[in-house]
């Protein structure tokens, strides 16, 4: 396993020389990937996400590539107008061949299915990044359409930005006041599904202070383009600043301005909250609050469509 | 009857769902007058509407589904144009009308395009291919199609009253129940794909049975084609897993009928179990969908090289085993919802191992080609164009098979990508290969070669022009189903995209014009032989169209791949099999319980 290791981290090693440019290689995708992709990872999880994607890449493509190669070659070789080759009409099994047939990509796969075993124990989602270092704690809250954070050890929130201190582990628990979402990050890495009633864990880290975003990446109605937030990785010290700066102005998420946020707003920008009901993610989450109303009589939803004489909108849950 | 439809749900204010309705309705109104006028109903109805002859029944499945292939395309177009207008910009279509678009693209697609096409020429081929009169249920068949194309008019209702579902083609509660989807679109979503879905099932049930216990004398299970296993296979998975759609779907209707709490987001619901039931039916679903793709090919790889297909029992053994293996595989489309290690390792190797049964199809392909005389006509292009896009699919399929790999392209352009690489590289050519294949044999005239062979080059740079960048785009992070765009770095391309689906549109202009130049040089092209290809199996040994009653003398089969084997004898002894002794036969009466079960008002469902 230690050489495994090893090989997987010169295979990314070499995809990163990919994506710089410097070397025509596996990977043309990469070449195209280096602005802020997944391809450039910029935490420990994306790389590491990267790097099995890379490999598993590599692993395939010395078995597709020959493939595809001998499929034109036997082709061209064998077509009719080429009557030097070989005619065989009856020719239709060998044993050997068959052998070869069946142990090539049962091989392969065995191969894959090692990345795939190792790969899904080491990049758990559930996993903590580190035994040493104490993880930042971040409650998400996915909502109609924008993103909550709430940072429970600071006291603060925020809603489509997010503020993480570089090189310190960041421990997300996720869940959605409306319909599922999936939070993701792509230069940092795995993403998982916000979902109401559940709460998901995620650990990622950004290594370097930098400017990122997030996206949603589970269609969750009109506003899920919009559904976008900011990212910022920034020095520990600035963190602090940051979280302190929150705590002296902005409102109060209690909640009635909860409550607000519960409905269906688009491009809500960045804002903060200078403090937070205790135990608000808990609620949401366990569906105390109930969850987001969906749309109202009356709203663009409505427009030219049908609705009830009475105003409803149908069933309810 | 309209229940919770009134004279508001007709789509005045919008310009572009009112201008396609009016011109979809004069076609349909001409279409209508024109038989009229002609005096065309009392043939319609007596040799096709309620014709019970298997191959007319797949005659019409395959109208229906290139139909609905076109009105697949032009959502394509409209989104492809969208994302490329939109960015920065709202574009010209509103996230109400867009989601329907993309959720109707999906739907029509896969299940009123693919669908029945594949049913089509399963209904069409495995009688003639076992050698034997018709279907074991001839009018049960009828009814089947009917109601899938009863199905497929209420998806294309929607778009002149109401709207259509908006919530992606799966419609993933808790975004589909009521609360969040309050309109009529899911609702016609519901019924519309479980009507056609007992029709699938109908069809299901008729082929297997027909496989079981229908061959003709001769013909066991190891003497088949290879099309027939894959018919079989792919009709097995129907059986097995169409019930789960359909009971997943109902779970869905009582939440949103009758209050009930299946998937809600309150009350105890569990919309994480919608997810699971309906992609225990959704991946079989693409196997059923290309296993007998793959029947096409092993088809066409031996007719195509004049010689028999390579390790016909490994064939055989592969498909078998992706029938089975497919049933297990089913969480790998959400191993972002947190399953954990143990059960994303189990599902990621499980995926996987389903490209053991592919890989194994495609090295036998190759190697029936090794001694051949291999002949390029389009068939064999669509044959060889499969080959290379097949195994790029298959690759990043095994890539998004891999858990870690797929934490960062779960829901991306990049498994838009694969997954139309592997319908399109895999069905659709299947069935572009098929047409351009039998045709031929279902219509009694060639398809003219030149155009045929434009067709295919179009299509195959097409569709990779139009499909790598949006591995690229995936690559960068961006996520599917998006109305606009806020990201300039991925304009460029979108743009190539944009450019690929045009020439797309040149290849089905392309594919039209083959169709009318032929029909117009049909006597030119007249297949006078029955066996246009010199072809191996028993459709090739009867004439071109076959007649009602398929064989006036049932087969005897002696070996695999049956009418080669007669061609064999015949030129071995120098002569042609004695004078057979013909005996009365007895076929099925016509029957309209098929029409009336789909489309009779009372029959209908109202609400």
């Amino acid at each position: 396993m230690g050489g495994l290791q090893v090989s997987e981290g010169a295979l990314a090693r070499a995809g990163r020389r990919v994506c710089r440019g410097a070397a025509p290689g596996l990977l043309c995708l990469a070449l195209t990937s280096c602005s802020g992709g997944v391809l450039d990872p910029a935490g420990p999880v994306g790389e590491g996400d990267a790097t099995i994607l890379i490999d598993a890449t590599a692993i395939m493509l010395a078995i597709v590539i020959p493939t595809i190669l001998l499929a034109f070659w036997m082709a061209w070789r064998y077509r009719a107008s080429n009557t030097k080759a070989e005619y065989l009409p009856y020719w239709s099994y060998s044993g050997r061949i068959e052998a070869v047939v069946w142990s090539i990509p049962i091989l392969t796969i065995m191969f894959i299915g090692g990345v795939i075993w190792i790969g899904s124990y080491k990049l758990d989602p559930f996993k903590p990044l580190s035994d040493k270092v104490p993880p930042l704690e971040v409650q998400v809250v996915s909502l109609d359409w924008k993103w909550l954070f709430i940072y429970p050890d600071q006291g603060i929130a925020s809603v489509n930005q997010l503020v993480m201190p570089a090189g310190t582990p960041v421990r997300f628990s996720i869940t959605s006041a409306s319909v599922f979402n999936a939070f993701f990050v792509p230069r940092l890495g795995s993403m998982i599904y916000a979902m109401p009633g559940m709460v998901s864990q995620l650990h990622l880290q950004a290594d370097e202070p930098g400017q990122l975003w997030g996206i949603s990446a589970q269609f969750s109605g009109d506003g899920f383009s919009d559904m976008q937030f900011e990212v910022k990785s920034v020095p520990a010290a600035d963190f602090t600043g940051w979280a302190k700066n929150a705590r002296d102005s902005g409102p109060v998420l209690d909640k009635a301005a909860y409550e607000a946020l519960l409905h269906q707003t688009q491009r809500v920008p960045p804002s903060t909250y200078r403090a937070v009901d205790s135990g608000l993610f808990q609620d949401v989450a366990t569906q105390k609050i109930p969850p987001g109303p969906g749309p109202q009589p009356g709203g663009p939803e409505h427009a030219g469509r049908e609705v009830s004489p009475d105003g409803s909108t149908g069933g309810k849950d | 009857m309209f229940g919770k439809l009134d004279l508001s749900a007709i789509p005045l204010s919008q310009p572009i769902p009112l201008i396609t309705s009016a011109v979809v309705i004069l076609l349909a109104l001409g279409v209508l007058v024109l038989i009229t006028v002609k005096g065309w109903w009392p043939y319609l109805w007596r040799d096709w509407i309620t014709s019970v002859d298997h191959k007319r029944i797949g005659v019409m499945y395959c109208l229906l589904g290139v139909l609905m292939l076109i009105r697949g395309f032009a959502d394509a177009i409209m989104m492809r144009t969208q994302q490329a207008v939109a960015i920065n910009a709202p574009g010209y279509l509103p996230p109400e009308h867009y989601n329907q678009i993309f959720t109707a693209h999906g739907t029509i697609m896969i299940l009123f395009g693919a669908m029945p096409l594949v049913l089509g020429f399963m209904n069409f081929l495995v009688p003639l291919q076992l050698g034997v009169r018709d279907v074991a249920f001839p009018t049960f068949n009828s009814v089947g199609f009917w109601l899938t194309a009863s199905g497929a008019l209420l998806v294309n209702v929607s778009l002149f009253i109401g709207e259509f579902a908006r919530t992606g083609w799966l419609p993933y509660p808790p975004l589909s129940e009521t609360a969040y989807t309050p309109g009529v679109g899911v609702d016609y979503y519901l019924w519309a794909v479980q009507i056609s879905g007992v029709g699938t099932l109908i069809t299901g049930i008729n082929i297997v049975t027909t496989v079981l216990k229908m061959r003709c004398r001769g013909m066991g299970y190891l003497r088949m084609p290879v099309f027939c296993w894959t018919a079989l296979a792919s009709s097995l998975l129907i059986v097995a897993v169409f019930p789960v759609l359909t009971a997943t779907l109902a779970m869905l209707t009582l939440d949103r009928y009758l209050g009930f709490h299946y998937f809600t987001n309150t009350a105890g619901g569990n919309p994480m179990m919608f997810v699971n039931l309906v992609w225990a039916w959704g991946h079989p679903e693409v196997y059923i969908l290309v296993l007998p793709a793959f029947g096409i090919f092993s088809e066409i790889f031996p007719t195509f090289s004049g010689k028999p297909l390579f390790g016909y029992r490994s064939m055989v053994a592969a498909t078998l085993f992706i029938c089975v293996v497919s049933l297990m595989v089913w969480l790998h489309h959400f191993f972002t919802m947190g399953a954990g290690a143990a059960v994303n390792t189990f599902f990621g190797i499980s995926s996987s191992i389903i490209a053991v049964g592919t890989g194994v199809k495609i090295y036998n392909w190759i190697f029936t080609m090794y001694g051949g005389r291999v002949r390029f006509e389009t068939p064999m292009l669509w044959s060889m164009g499969f080959i290379f896009t097949f195994i790029i699919g298959g690759l990043t399929g095994v890539l998004l098979a891999v858990p870690p790999a797929d934490f960062l392209t779960h829901n991306s352009m990049f498994l838009v990508a694969h997954f139309h690489n592997v319908i399109v590289g895999g069905v659709v050519f299947a069935i572009f290969a098929g047409l351009e294949f039998w045709f031929p044999k279902v219509f009694g005239f060639r398809l003219h070669e030149g155009w045929g062979k434009t067709a295919f080059w179009l299509a195959f740079i097409g569709f990779w022009v139009t499909f790598a960048p949006l591995y690229i785009l995936g690559l960068q992070g961006m996520t599917r189903r998006l109305q606009h765009i806020n990201f300039d770095v991925w304009a460029p391309w979108l743009y190539v995209s944009v450019a690929g689906v045009g020439i797309l549109v040149l290849g089905v202009i392309a594919q039209v014009t083959q169709l009318v130049v032929s029909i117009r040089n049909r006597e030119k092209l007249r297949d006078v032989t029955g066996d246009p290809w010199d072809g191996r199996s028993l459709e090739w040994a009867t004439p071109s169209p076959p007649p009602f009653f398929n064989f006036a003398v049932m087969p005897n089969v002696e070996g695999e791949e049956a009418y080669w084997g007669i061609k064999l004898r015949a030129v071995e002894t120098q002569q042609l099999s004695p004078e057979p002794a013909y005996e009365p036969i007895e076929m099925p009466l016509n029957s309209p319980v098929g029409i009336y079960t789909a489309f009779s008002p009372r029959s209908s469902v109202s609400r």
